[in-house]
Order: C-alpha cells, then sequence, then structure tokens
C-alpha cells in the first residue's frame, strides 16, 4: 500500500519530459538512418513514445500494488504495453498526416517490424530505468522508514520503562523513608535495621520487577507487606493495613507488584490526606474460575479524592491485566459506602 | 543576643520520627530554644501557632487536613500583628523540587529531609540573627508597630509570589466558562456565569451565589479557577472567588483585616493579605 502510494506521488511532469526527450533522441536516430523527414519521425516518435509510457504505467498502476513483490509482472505488462502503444501511437501520428493509414504498412513490412522493435526495446529500456530508480527511492524510503519506527519504539520503550520507575521509586517517598530511617538509628537501632530490611526488600523487587516474569500471589502479599511497613513506621499510628490470603492461593502466579500501584493510590490518595488516618485491607478469593483481588481502604474516599484517576500507575495496571488474562480481566475503583475506596482486581484462570 | 534566651517554637511535622527528630536535633543546635508543640497536621499546627505565639515555625509541607503552605497563608490573616511580630517561617520538606526553586527564589528559609546538623545550623544562625535584630528595633523604637507590620508584609509578599510560582504561570482559558451546570433537585439549572456573585468552598462542595438564590456543585475551587475569566473572577481568600463587578466597596477594621461588600447581597467577604493587593487605588 505505502510502495502504491509513493509510486502515485513520483512528479508525473518530470518523467514525461524524460520520456519526451528519449523520443526525440530515437526520432534523430531514426531520421539519421532513414530516408523520412524529421518532423514526420518526430511525430510518430512521440505518439508512440507517450502512448507505450501512459499504457505501461496505467497497466502498472492496475496490476502492480507492491512493486517488490510483483514485479516480475512488468515482463508481461512492458512487451504488451509497447505493442499496443505502437499500434495506438502510430494510429494517432497517422490522423497529422493526410495519406498516412495502415495500408503503408502491409506495404512495408520489414519497415513496420523495425519500427516495432524499436518499440519494444525502446519500452523494455525505459521501464527498466523508471522501475530501477523508482527501486532505488523505494528501498531508501523504506530503510529510512523502518529506521525511524525502530527509533521511535526503542525511545517509546524507555520512556515507559523511566516512567514505571519514576513512579515506583518516588522521591518523596524514597526521602521521607531515608529520613525516617536516619531518625531510628540513633532512637531504636533495631527497629532501624529491621525498616532497612524491608526497604532492601522493597527495593530489590521494585528495581528488578520484570515486566515479562510472574510470581506466587504469597510473594506479592509480601512484597506489598514491605511496602506497607516501610509507610507504617513513617505515618505511626494513623495507619493499621491487614494482608488476607488464603492458603489455596498463594502459589498462584501473578504479574510481579501488580497490586502495588493501588496500594499506593490507597495510601497517597486516601490515607495520607486524611488526617486521623485509617486502615488498608488487601485480599485475595476465588469463586470458582474467577479470582478476585482487592485493595481496600478507609481513606477520604474517590470524592474528594478525586487525583485518584492519576493514570499512568493504573492505565499500566489494567494493560498487565490485560496481556497476563485476557480482555475478561478488569479493575476497578468503586467508592466503599463505609467511606473510603476499593480498588477490585477480576480475572479468570 | 537579648531576646534568643526566650526563643519559642512550634513544630508542624506528620511523621512522629522525623518530628521528634527534628526536635532533638533543635535540642542539640540551639539548645536555648522552648519548643512549645509540636502538631501532627496543618489545621492543628495554625490553631496552636495562634494561641502559643511562638517565634519560630517550623511547618512540614505534605500534611494532611491543611498543607504547611495553606496553613502559613491562613495564619498570615489571622496574625495580629499589634501584639507579637509575625514568627519567622522555615518550611520542612522532603523533595519538593519547584517548591525548593521558589524557596530559593524568595528568600525562604526551608530545610530538607533528612535534616543534616550542619545545613541546620545555619538555619539556626539565620534565625538567631533575625530575632535579635527584631528584638533591638523593639527596643530601639517606641512605635514598634511599623517595623511588625513589616515583618509580617514580607511574609506575605513571599507567600503570595511563592504560592505563584508553584502553581505556575495559569494560561488564559481558551474559552471562559459560559454557564455553571448545577443540579436543583432533579433538574440541572445552567446558571449564567456572568449572573455568579461569588463561588465560596464549603467541605465538599463549592457555592455559587447568584442575587437570587445558591446553588451547589461539585466542582472543586481549583478546578473551577482556571476556567473562569480571570479579569471579571478575583480569587480574595483560599475558599473565596468574586466577580469584580458586584464588588461594592472594599473596606479594613481596626486590625487592619480587609473585607469587601457586594451589591445585591448582604454581609461582607473577608480579603486574604494575600489578595489584597488586587484593590490598590489607582
Amino acid at each position: 500500500m505505502n510502495n502504491c502510494a509513493l509510486m502515485k506521488q513520483k512528479p508525473t511532469l518530470k518523467r514525461a519530459l524524460q520520456i519526451v526527450a528519449f523520443n526525440t533522441v530515437i526520432a534523430l536516430g531514426i531520421t539519421a538512418f532513414m530516408q523520412q523527414g524529421l518532423w514526420i519521425n518526430l511525430v510518430y516518435s512521440q505518439c508512440i513514445g507517450l502512448s507505450i509510457w501512459a499504457l505501461i504505467d496505467f497497466g502498472q498502476y492496475w496490476l502492480v500494488s507492491d512493486l517488490q513483490l510483483q514485479w516480475r509482472r512488468l515482463f508481461l505488462i512492458a512487451p504488451v504495453g509497447a505493442a499496443l502503444g505502437y499500434l495506438l501511437g502510430t494510429a494517432a501520428a497517422q490522423r497529422f498526416f493526410p495519406g498516412h493509414d495502415f495500408h503503408h504498412w502491409s506495404s512495408h513490412p520489414n519497415q513496420a517490424l523495425g519500427f516495432l522493435i524499436i518499440s519494444l526495446v525502446a519500452g523494455g529500456i525505459s521501464t527498466y530505468f523508471f522501475m530501477s530508480r523508482e527501486q532505488l527511492a523505494l528501498a531508501r524510503a523504506d530503510m529510512a522508514r523502518t529506521q525511524r519506527e525502530a527509533e521511535a519504539a526503542q525511545r517509546q520503550a524507555a520512556q515507559a520503562q523511566l516512567t514505571l520507575l519514576q513512579s515506583q521509586l518516588e522521591p518523596h517517598m524514597l526521602f521521607n523513608t531515608l529520613a525516617n530511617l536516619r531518625a531510628l538509628i540513633s532512637l531504636d537501632p533495631e527497629r532501624a535495621q529491621t525498616m532497612l530490611d524491608h526497604m532492601v526488600a522493597y527495593l530489590r523487587a521494585t528495581l528488578g520487577a520484570s515486566r515479562a516474569t510472574l510470581h506466587p500471589l504469597q510473594t506479592e502479599f509480601d512484597r506489598l507487606g514491605d511496602y506497607l511497613e516501610l509507610i507504617k513506621v513513617r505515618m505511626g499510628a494513623r495507619l493499621h493495613y491487614t494482608l488476607t490470603l488464603p492458603d489455596d492461593l498463594a502459589g498462584l502466579n501473578v504479574p510481579p507488584l501488580l497490586l502495588q500501584p493501588l496500594v499506593e493510590n490507597a495510601i497517597k490518595h486516601g490515607l495520607e490526606p486524611k488526617v486521623a488516618g485509617g486502615g488498608v485491607l488487601v485480599s485475595a478469593r476465588q469463586q470458582g474460575s474467577q479470582i478476585t483481588l482487592e485493595v481496600q481502604d478507609t481513606g477520604v474516599g474517590l470524592a474528594a479524592g478525586a487525583a485518584v484517576a492519576d493514570g499512568f500507575g493504573l492505565a499500566q495496571l489494567r494493560e498487565r491485566l490485560q496481556t497476563v488474562y485476557g480482555p475478561t480481566a478488569t479493575m476497578n475503583l468503586v467508592a466503599d459506602s463505609a467511606g473510603g475506596t476499593r480498588a477490585i482486581v477480576t480475572f479468570f484462570i | 543576643m537579648i531576646m534568643t534566651a526566650s526563643a519559642t517554637a512550634l513544630i508542624a511535622e506528620d511523621e512522629p520520627l522525623l518530628a521528634a527528630a527534628l526536635q532533638a536535633e533543635l535540642a542539640r543546635a540551639w539548645p536555648a530554644l522552648q519548643v512549645l508543640a509540636v502538631l501532627g497536621d496543618g489545621q492543628a499546627a495554625l490553631s496552636q501557632a495562634l494561641l502559643l505565639q511562638p517565634d519560630v515555625l517550623f511547618f512540614d509541607i505534605r500534611m494532611p487536613g491543611l498543607s504547611g503552605l495553606e496553613a502559613a497563608t491562613e495564619l498570615v490573616d489571622a496574625w495580629d500583628s499589634r501584639q507579637k511580630p509575625f514568627p519567622a517561617l522555615v518550611f520542612v520538606t522532603a523533595y519538593e523540587q519547584y517548591a525548593v526553586q521558589a524557596f530559593e527564589a524568595q528568600a525562604l528559609d526551608y530545610l530538607l529531609k533528612p535534616v543534616q546538623p550542619a545545613r541546620l545550623q545555619k538555619t539556626v544562625s539565620k534565625l538567631q540573627l533575625a530575632l535579635a535584630s527584631r528584638a533591638q528595633d523593639a527596643t530601639t523604637s517606641e512605635a514598634s508597630a511599623g517595623s511588625d507590620g513589616a515583618s509580617l508584609e514580607a511574609t506575605v509578599r513571599q507567600l503570595r509570589q511563592l504560592l505563584a510560582s508553584i502553581d505556575g504561570p495559569k494560561p488564559a482559558p481558551a474559552m471562559p466558562l459560559r454557564h455553571i451546570a448545577a443540579s436543583v433537585g432533579a433538574t440541572l439549572r445552567l446558571v449564567p456565569v456572568d449572573e455568579v456573585v461569588y463561588f465560596e468552598a464549603a467541605d465538599k462542595y463549592v457555592r455559587v451565589l447568584t442575587r437570587e438564590r445558591e446553588y451547589l456543585i461539585r466542582t472543586p475551587l481549583k478546578d473551577l479557577l482556571p476556567q473562569l475569566d480571570a479579569s471579571v473572577f478575583w480569587q480574595i481568600h483560599r475558599g473565596t472567588v468574586v466577580n469584580n463587578r458586584f464588588i461594592e466597596t472594599m473596606l479594613r477594621d481596626e486590625a487592619g483585616k480587609a473585607f469587601v461588600t457586594l451589591v445585591g447581597l448582604p454581609g461582607r467577604l473577608a480579603v486574604s493579605r494575600l489578595y489584597v493587593h488586587l484593590f490598590r487605588p489607582m
């Protein structure tokens, strides 16, 4: 399709001029070797040459949609176009000269054959000339496009990776956590060590989370526990949390850190803005082949925390869900009747 | 160093460990400083600051309820500088790249978390100097109200420019809002924006007042504001945006607080010190 569009963009006028020049050269050659006048040869040559060009171009337009794949068709189009163009051009040229008609050819079969051969050779040469140039231009354009596309894809992938990392290693969270750690070192070294262990586990999971692999739900819940424990050190009594994972779901494989953005949202948009703080409940359950994972908070709720539609994390989550579990996998945010927010992930196994 | 011996401070920080750490670091860097209270949210910090009237405020920026910036702007309005000069303000933040640039530009003091002892020492020296010169002013000139007002005015100016640079330059709306869609029971009323006298934030709603009646809408004021024609609708308080065509007069009470009265509506609306500059006489 692209090739076709490209061909049509080729400047037709330039090509017509090249054809006319080529025809003129043929007319001059014929005049030099034959007795007829230059004027007559020029008219015949132009009429035949332009007809051949028009027919071959027309044939190519209708029969060749992808030059790279269908170039062999030109072996049919070029000679048929040249022969028909020869007849059509001759008929057209005869209109300029009263007395010229096809009887002339029947009385001079050698001359007719000679001109037909000239037409075929000229048609073949010009077709080859234009096609090879077109091929070259197409190949160049193709290469440039492929290169551009590859570069764009690479940039996009790098950008997505960076945005994901930035959202997970949010500087505000990181520096606040470090500030707390600094405070704990002198106040309670043992607790500082525990906090550091959670932080190491969280960072290792975040930095190493590959989008391609899966990990068991138990590991997912452990990482959420690390994160919530870090936040709990910061928020103190303002945060309490519960992780509920039934034993028979512990081994279920899920994309790593799938629920992380939901727990982060619960903290950032639900509980952090609430003076009294509150709770986070992360749970998993199974009904038949349907798995439901839920992150529920008792925070300020959807209406007040309008910023929940903090697109990137949730869009990413939906995309990952559907890549792994297909189009029936869903993620919905629901305003909890008790005032908080429930983020519900469902998929079928 | 006349006054520093009895200098007092208030800390607003929602993370208990960080509040304790700052207090401990302060005790080392400035043993004479008396920390009157440590509060965990902006609203409590505001009311305690008014009650205790400390010399120095350490405000965390991200706090539940009111943010540190919001609490400071409210405090500027509520503060009576005839009784005591406005406290020296130090913002504490973990990572607010843009805010830090804004602080630098406005010469407001700030501390980055985790707070480094050397950096804290610098802040403490600056604060001690400021309080000492303030004390000197008070003893040399009988009419100290002038310089007290000056410290408040300076803070107001800094805060106003700080807020403006943090919010960023607001692009004029391509198409200012023409109607406010407000539901009245089951029906939806389109209230022409020209008829709105003022908008007022009220908990989860925004009150829309026309001369005839009042509507409630759910769009937060901060989302509504950029859609309004800024040459007509003026923010005069954190929670108030008024149509200037309905402003009758601007007046001040004895304490220097500003109000506007409105054409066609009784009562008056408070004008924040941050926005009083809108009413400069020509």
